[in-house]
């Protein structure tokens, strides 16, 4: 990927999420993680009242990373990543995840993407950002 | 508004927590790129974390004994015990300086930077920001983190 090759507008590429119990648990445990909500349903919808096992909130921050990351390969690095969870998303529930150039600054070789984890009716449920440099193509991008 | 925020809660503001060191392990690296179906070969194979690996990096593992009804531990995440009991991951800001890479000892800092409430859909809610530097053996800058926890 190449700097000159970008242009805003340009989308990332969208990946389908259906978290199922066993991801989930791995997740969870991968984290070190042990609220009842990820894996106890009858305390989730009895105690916390939600409708079902909650996905994690920061497991929909990695799916926003990665579709950074899987989108840039090893054409760069990542500077800066924001995302805050805004919807609960449960169970059950496939989401996509995916993404938008927002801001290409040659000069800087730097380009910033604007992500979203969306739920089937198409809401919003995690957005984010990101900022990522380009590695110097060598010796000028154009020239070639 | 009336506030759920006291004085009491508002001085933890600036507060910092005794700095956690944590050796970054393969294993971890490799276990947690499978839990979050990660693609890219290089967090499969462990030689680099994947940039929300981070996510309870150091969290200080409590034994069970000490842990709440709903699982968390008791007065988790440094900082004062607030009226609302329910608490969820709000997000995160990221500012990363190199990547994670497996035997990196790496120290993080917590401190909490905000408290403040909103008035939500189903009731009052308390955000808590706290800021999370990390370092590595050098005493170098490997990330910076924003994170916020909402509690309803």
């Amino acid at each position: 990927m190449r700097i000159a090759d970008l242009n805003v507008g340009d989308t990332l590429p969208e990946r389908s999420h259906t978290p199922g119990n066993v991801s989930l648990f791995l997740y969870n445990a991968a984290v070190w993680n042990a609220h009842r909500i990820h894996y106890d349903e009858r305390y989730t919808r009895e105690v916390e009242k939600h409708p079902g096992i909650v996905i994690d909130g920061p497991l929909q921050g990695d799916w926003l990373a990665q579709c950074v990351t899987n989108w840039l390969g090893d054409s760069g690095t990542l500077l800066r990543f924001q995302y805050s969870n805004r919807r609960a998303t449960y169970l059950g529930e496939t989401l996509a995840s995916g993404g938008r150039v927002t801001a290409v600054d040659a000069d800087r070789n730097e380009v910033q993407v604007e992500l979203w984890v969306k739920n089937a009716a198409g809401e919003i449920t995690s957005p984010g950002t990101a900022t990522v440099r380009l590695h110097a193509a060598s010796p000028r991008a154009d020239a070639d | 508004m009336s506030s759920l925020l006291t004085d009491e809660h508002k001085a933890w503001i600036g507060r910092e927590s005794p700095p956690v060191t944590v050796e970054v392990s393969r294993r971890d690296i490799v276990r947690y790129a499978i839990a979050t179906e990660q693609v890219q070969q290089r967090f499969l194979d462990g030689d680099e974390a994947p940039p929300m690996f981070i996510f309870n990096l150091f969290g200080i593992p409590r034994p069970i004994a000490e842990l709440r009804a709903d699982g968390l531990p008791r007065g988790s995440g440094a900082g004062p015990r607030l009226p609302l009991a329910r608490v969820m991951a709000g997000g995160t800001e990221l500012i990363l300086h190199r990547p994670i890479r497996p035997g990196d000892v790496l120290t993080g800092t917590t401190r909490i930077v905000d408290m403040y409430e909103k008035q939500g859909g189903q009731g009052p809610l308390i955000f808590t920001v706290r800021e999370l530097r990390v370092t590595d053996a050098e005493g170098a800058a490997v990330l910076e983190e924003l994170q916020t926890s909402i509690a309803r």
